[in-house]
């Protein structure tokens, strides 16, 4: 009898040796004479229990990790293939069935429904999984109605800025031009953040039918993935699919028999962080250097090529086809307030069980600190915790129970963005991560207005003096201190887009909740 | 020896300016042609040489201006040739909160390089990266195009030795 047996071939599971595990286990299964069918699957996003190895049993998947190379040879000693009744149920890196992990079975995974279950490059698994069912349904509705239906669902751009997917939709609908575009936006620059890069290695055709399904709506044939540069496994695992939809009828000319025609295309960004942004994304797409436009126009009315355009990020965009899929309301169901469906967050940094949690808005932080996250990696108090990327505030312990609600987050001088959560054990120190703050800036700024270019300079500058007088209560620091609230004050009002006047979000955060670092 | 090392060089040169002309056929007619032909470029040889801009600049009608601004606005395009191996570093804040800047440190000091600057033996150039989508396992490098994890110092010791023993180009 063949067991299959799931290796994730993500690319954080393959940093820690994924590929080598599945080598060994491949090859131990040689030797003892054992029929093993090895699955490379998405990761499920328990990524301290990396390398987790699944083994398919009549009662469903048991997982164990994290596995090394080193205890393969335990692991069939325990009879690992034979499910949880044998020896390797009292294996030390026996986890159990898959879905009754507490940690995984507590999420409300709808974006992410399929990530880590699914062969990522197999489009039979993919439709076995309720896959092009949203498409199917979109093939039978006017634009309209599919706009109509992803306005209903309360859908916010999930990149950063929270907009109202549906209506940015309705815009270019409404506009008239013999060629429109959708680009995703998977540019993926926020520290802390790995959501899209697990769309799109462990699940590509969600994001190519989501992208799909928004050139039906709005009347775009033609579609663009701006990739990050670091992400050279998700390039791979994209352009695999993208041909395998073609080949069957998914993409290209007269899609599953419809009128409907989408062409879609991976491009490659080159390690500029402003290119996130969406008009300096365009510019890039274009062929040129990442500046930033001014706006008016939209882009959805003048973007690409000056054509009208959807530029969405990729969790949005993934996100479509279970609207579509289940309806609506479906989805409006889950979150809290204006903050509708949920949240792919994603747990980093200083914490000791980092991954993908995705859940309904309105948990706090201090339940995904600590009931996910399982408190520091380091043992000690968690003392900060970055929400949002580079451009999002700190928040200190007393914040710690803010529910994650778009609203919520605004209300103390926070942002949720693209759902990163990075955590800092007590180790950390306040004043360098504002010169860090300051530091990005200078080192990404586009350079088209002064407030960014030179404020950020200045910002390092001033921030090293303060670092230079720590502890010395010099009459200088009450001078550079004050300095620095005006320089942000400068870059928040005088900036063209979010990098120069989001900066002093992390600067300020860090100055007014651990004032004691400055 | 001296006229034979010209005269492979003088080989190689023209080999490249045919293999130029090639990806410039592939990807002039692309709209928005010039940051895939410039990856391609460097995906080929490793960077993207300035001899190489009038070419690029005519076929795509543009100034060699143009050309040299969008090469040195992305961070990821280099304009001189790197070592065999890329080792990237990541120095943004997830992998900050889980010591980054003590393994950036280290691997300065082990390298004997700093950022940008590639070692004596041509084995490996040091470049910083700001995320690689793995912080839930940071702090995080990349050697080449592979990521790995949760590193410490003896474990980038331990990548390093090994890439600098492979001679080829990864
Ligand atoms: C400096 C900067 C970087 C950004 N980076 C990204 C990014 O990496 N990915 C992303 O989806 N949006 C990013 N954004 C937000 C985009 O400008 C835009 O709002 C988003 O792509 C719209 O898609 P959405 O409505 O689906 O969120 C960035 C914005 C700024 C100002
Ligand atoms: S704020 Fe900075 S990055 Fe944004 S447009 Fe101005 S200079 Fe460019
Ligand atoms: S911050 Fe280092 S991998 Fe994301």
């Amino acid at each position: 009898m063949t067991t299959k047996i799931y290796i994730p071939r993500d690319s954080s599971a393959l940093s820690m040796g994924a590929d080598k595990v599945a080598v060994a286990i491949a090859q131990e299964a040689k030797k003892r004479g054992k029929e093993v069918e090895i699955i490379r699957n998405g990761s499920r996003g328990l990524y301290w229990l990396e390398t987790m190895v699944e083994v398919s049993t009549d009662k469903g998947r048991v997982a164990y990790g994290p596995v090394k190379v080193k205890d393969v040879s335990a692991l069939f000693d325990a009879d690992f293939l034979s499910g949880l009744s044998s020896n390797a149920g009292a294996h030390a890196l026996s986890l159990g069935y898959t879905e009754e992990i507490d940690w995984l079975k507590k999420q409300q995974r709808l974006t992410f429904a399929r990530v880590g279950i699914t062969d990522p490059v197999s489009l039979e698994d993919y439709i076995a999984h309720d896959g092009y069912k949203g498409l199917k349904n979109a093939l039978a509705l006017s634009g309209d109605d599919i706009v109509r239906t992803v306005t209903d669902s309360g859908l916010r751009g999930r990149g950063g800025a929270a907009f109202p997917t549906g209506i940015k939709w309705k815009t270019v609908l409404a506009c008239e031009a013999e060629q429109k575009y959708i680009v995703c936006n998977a540019d993926e620059g926020d520290s802390g953040t790995f959501s899209d890069r697990m769309i799109m290695e462990n699940d590509p055709f969600v994001l190519i039918e989501g992208m799909t399904i928004a050139g039906i709506a709005v009347g775009a044939t033609c579609g663009y993935i701006y990739l990050r540069s670091e992400y050279p496994h998700a390039l791979h695992v994209l352009n695999e699919a993208i041909e395998k939809a073609e080949q069957a009828g998914y993409l290209g000319e007269k899609i599953r028999g419809s009128g409907h025609t989408f062409q879609l295309e991976v491009r490659r960004a080159a390690g500029a962080y402003v290119c996130g942004e969406e008009t300096s994304l365009l510019e890039s797409l274009e062929g040129k250097r990442g500046m930033v436009r001014f706006k008016p126009p939209l882009p959805a009315i003048e973007g690409l090529f000056g054509k009208p355009t959807v530029v969405n990020n990729v969790i949005s965009l993934a996100t479509v086809p279970i609207i579509l899929d289940k309806g609506a309301q479906y989805y409006a169901d889950y979150g809290m307030g204006r903050s509708r469906g949920t949240l792919p967050i994603q747990l980093a940094g200083n914490i000791k069980h980092g991954g993908l949690v995705e859940l309904a808005f309105g948990i706090t932080l201090r339940e995904l600190l600590y009931e996910y996250g399982g408190g520091s990696a380091t043992g000690k108090p968690i003392r900060a915790v970055q929400v949002g990327g580079p451009l999002g505030a700190f928040l200190p312990e007393s914040q710690f129970d803010t529910p994650l609600d778009y609203e919520a987050f605004t209300s103390i001088w926070a942002v949720l963005g693209h759902g990163g959560v990075v955590a800092f054990d007590d180790t950390v120190d306040m004043a360098k991560m504002a010169r860090y703050a300051f530091e990005f800036c200078a080192i990404e700024s586009c350079g088209k207005c002064t407030p960014c270019r030179i404020g950020s300079i200045r910002g390092v500058e001033v921030m090293d003096k303060i670092i230079a007088d720590k502890n010395k209560q010099t009459p200088n620091t009450v001078k550079n201190i004050k300095l620095l609230r005006d320089l942000s004050d400068t870059m928040l009002n005088g900036s063209l887009c979010a990098l120069g006047g989001m900066t002093p979000y992390p600067v300020l955060s860090a100055m007014n909740h651990f004032p004691e670092d400055f | 020896m001296q006229s034979l090392q010209a005269k492979q060089e003088l080989n190689m040169q023209k080999n490249w300016c045919e293999k130029l002309d090639l990806l410039i056929a592939e990807h002039r007619d692309m709209p928005g042609a010039l940051l895939p032909l410039l990856h391609a470029i460097q995906d080929d040889l490793g960077y993207i040489p300035e001899s190489s801009y009038a070419q690029i600049a005519k076929a795509l009608s543009l100034s060699v201006a143009e050309v040299h601004g969008v090469v040195t606005f992305y961070h990821h395009f280099r304009s001189h040739k790197p070592g065999r191996h890329i080792l990237q570093i990541c120095r943004a804040e997830s992998c900050q909160a889980m010591g980054a800047e003590a393994l950036e440190a280290h691997a300065k000091k082990f390298l004997n390089v700093d950022y940008h600057q590639t070692t004596a033996d041509q084995a490996i150039t040091l470049e910083p990266v700001y995320c690689l989508g793995n912080c839930a396992l940071s702090p995080a490098v990349m050697m080449d195009d592979e990521v790995y994890g949760r590193v410490s110092s003896a474990d980038l010791d331990a990548l390093v030795l090994e890439a600098s023993a492979s001679s080829v180009k990864a």
